[in-house]
């Protein structure tokens, strides 16, 4: 098949038919003058073709394999024995260190304050950034300042919000405390009680965070078809209506990967729980009310050098997030497919109440202006007479 | 009377007056601005409460009526803060990691999303479901091996050791494949293969122009992750800080002096709030889009 194309164009400068050759044939149209050399090069081509793409992802793969997999798989190692920061591997103790820490207090504890803290974060934020999301989703003036506007947390660095609510929720000369004090409110012990500082905690990250999920919903609810909107308008559903009946089931699955990166941030929080009290000797509190997992885990490691039940810890934790990422994961697969039949549904009833608006408006219209209607209707429409 | 004809009817004469009625058209009222402004405040005021309190002296933090507007020991408390923190030192440690990790994130993750997104290899759908599945996963909770490999090399302590987890990202190299899957034809690729020319050719001269928007969304979120770390730092490398590290000394003494940390708070969100300004609308549209492709 070759030697035929060969043999058919093979000369030398014969202008190639561009449309109607696949593209490999063209290659294999070598000129006996180039010989070696085009060889050479086909085989390189070849070569190139067939590896490079291997050799692109390679780094990634790589890199990843170095600094994110190697370390995960050998922190179970280290939390299978008695590994110390300054002795190095120790003995072999198997699950020991799991047990351990299962039953210790202070690592329940962390657990409780990590949820407690994720909680108080990630509902409020949910609710304030959908509604947020709402108002931007309206025809409002100067849309883009407005998008910006509620970014502007989010460039505000962990640490740097840290300091500052730390030193508005001072217990002595905050300023929330004096304000409340000049409602005639005793003031709160924001850093040293459980419930008080998982509120202040929780704030600093819905303050960087809501503006941010909002525009994340803000844009899901733009993709929403506009058709949608106006047959159920047609039908006489109020905005409220539509927010509840058309936007907020639409934008259910942005919601599930908003709910699926907060919860995996939401478990790992360290910066705010660490820098939170700087007076406190104890990291997370001076009774631990607020020491969250991995604040836990940094203070375990590299405070009191026990690696091994610090890595014991952390596997417990990202087997933990792993698990509830995958509990996301089919719930937001049922929902999805309960919602489509929802849609679907839905979707009937629209044509259904749009069929009915249509012919209704046609019976108004007739009632009012038969004359007129008549008198407009084409000789082409004819055929179409009742 | 005719069906088609009242269709006609209804087309032409009821739209308009529906559309001047239907809410997604019209402006809405002094509501919802309030509740935005509502929100505009609340996003801005403690920055300007880190200002006032950072431009005033420590009597003033203290008094029962918090002050409202900025005094005059900005340039006091500032000057502590430089006596205290290396300040302009650990903001050279915060541009150099950070840059250097954006440009390692954007050529890997072009490079491996052009990959999956347009070349035909084995095992491509494997791997970049691998990819996938590896963005959730918490590689935060491997520091301690980290650690322990740092300390090992002899690294601790050195700003490449912070640099090094994050020279590649999952995230980066599926944001990659999502955009240029769409954004690049198939046949321009092919054209350019037909030409003769190398495949690395035909991924600098057809993949990354078409790539360079979202490789420019890429760089600025990924810019903006490097320079808000805070935990990795600052166990690698506290006696090298980078301007978080540094920033969070400032209040690590036994005696906390607010009017010092909040002017160092203020100064050290300066930076981002310039990038903001410059790229505000770019981090906008790169959050929106994320949103509906990722």
């Amino acid at each position: 098949m070759s030697i035929l194309t060969n043999n058919a164009s093979g000369t030398p400068g014969a202008a190639a038919p561009t449309g109607e050759q696949p593209p490999g044939k063209r290659h294999r149209r070598a000129d006996p003058a180039a010989g070696k050399k085009t060889r050479r090069r086909q085989r390189w081509g070849r070569l190139d073709f067939k590896y490079s793409p291997y050799l692109y992802v390679s780094p990634f793969f790589i890199l990843f394999a170095l600094v994110g997999l190697f370390p995960l798989v050998y922190t179970f190692v280290v939390s299978i024995n008695d590994w110390d920061l300054l002795g190095g591997a120790g003995d072999w103790v198997g699950l020991e260190n799991y047990a351990a820490e299962l039953s210790s207090p202070l690592f329940w504890n962390s657990l409780f304050n990590t949820f407690s803290i994720f909680l108080l974060s990630a509902i409020p934020q949910l609710l304030v950034a959908t509604f947020i999301a709402a108002m931007l989703d309206q025809n409002i003036r100067a849309k883009t300042f407005w998008r910006m506007s509620v970014l502007i947390p989010y460039v505000v660095t962990p640490v740097a919000v840290t300091l500052i609510f730390s030193s508005a929720f001072d217990e002595k000369y905050g300023l929330i405390n004096n304000l409340l004090q000049v409602i005639n409110i005793d003031p709160v012990a924001w850093k040293s009680e459980v419930l008080p500082s998982h509120l202040a905690i929780a704030t600093m990250v819905n303050w960087r965070w809501t503006g941010y999920n909002a525009l994340i919903l803000l844009a899901a609810m733009q993709a929403v078809p506009r058709e949608l909107h106006e047959s159920a308008a047609l039908d006489g559903a109020g905005s409220m209506r539509r927010f509840f009946s058309i936007t907020l089931p639409s934008i259910r699955p942005t919601m599930i990967f908003v709910i699926i990166t907060a919860t995996i941030g939401g478990l790992q929080i360290f910066t705010e729980p660490k820098l939170f009290n700087a007076s406190s000797s104890v990291p997370g509190g001076p009774e631990r009310e607020y020491q969250t997992t991995v604040l836990y885990l940094w203070d375990l490691a590299f405070n009191r050098g026990d690696f091994g039940r610090a890595s014991a810890v952390a596997w417990m934790l990202f087997l933990i997030i792993i698990v509830i990422g995958l509990i996301n994961f089919v719930l937001s697969g049922s929902i999805a497919s309960a919602s489509e039949g929802g849609s679907r549904k839905r979707r009937r009833a629209q044509r259904l109440a749009h069929r009915n608006a249509v012919r209704q408006a046609k019976a108004k219209v007739a009632s009012k202006g038969e004359r007129l209607t008549d008198a407009a209707a084409s000789p082409k429409d004819g055929d179409s007479h009742d | 009377m005719t069906s088609t004809s009242l269709d006609r009817t209804v087309e032409a004469g009821k739209p308009a007056a529906k559309r001047k009625n239907f809410s997604m058209d019209r402006r809405p009222g002094f509501l919802t601005y309030g509740l935005l402004i509502a929100f505009f405040l609340g996003s801005t005021y403690p920055l300007w409460y880190s200002m006032v309190i950072g431009s005033n002296t420590g009597a003033v933090f203290a008094s029962t009526y918090p002050p409202l507007l900025p005094g005059g020991s900005f340039w006091t408390n500032a000057a502590e803060v430089f006596h205290t923190i290396d300040f302009w030192g650990a903001l050279g440690n915060s541009i150099l990691v950070s840059s250097v990790i954006t440009i390692s994130v954007v050529a890997f993750s072009t490079l491996a999303g052009y990959a999956f997104a347009k070349l035909r290899f084995r095992g491509r759908q494997g791997l970049l479901v691998f990819v996938i599945a590896t963005l959730a996963v918490p590689t935060q909770l491997g520091i301690i091996p980290l650690f322990m490999v740092m300390k090992e090399f002899g690294w601790t302590g050195s700003l490449g050791a912070v640099m090094v987890p994050t020279l590649v990202t999952a995230f980066g190299v599926f944001f990659m494949r999502q955009y240029l899957v769409d954004v690049v034809p198939d046949e321009l690729i092919e054209a350019a293969r037909i030409d003769g020319a190398s495949m690395i050719g035909t991924f600098w001269h057809v993949g990354v122009p078409a790539a360079r928007p979202a490789m420019a969304i890429l760089a600025l979120f990924t810019f903006m992750t490097a320079w808000t770390d805070y935990l990795w730092p600052m166990l690698v490398a506290p006696q090298n800080p980078t301007l978080q590290v540094a920033l969070s000394q400032l209040q690590s003494a036994r005696y906390v002096d607010y009017t010092i940390v909040m002017s160092g708070a203020l100064m050290a969100t300066i930076p981002l709030l310039l990038l903001f300004i410059v790229a505000g609308k770019q981090l906008v549209s790169g959050i929106m889009a994320g949103a509906v492709k990722g």
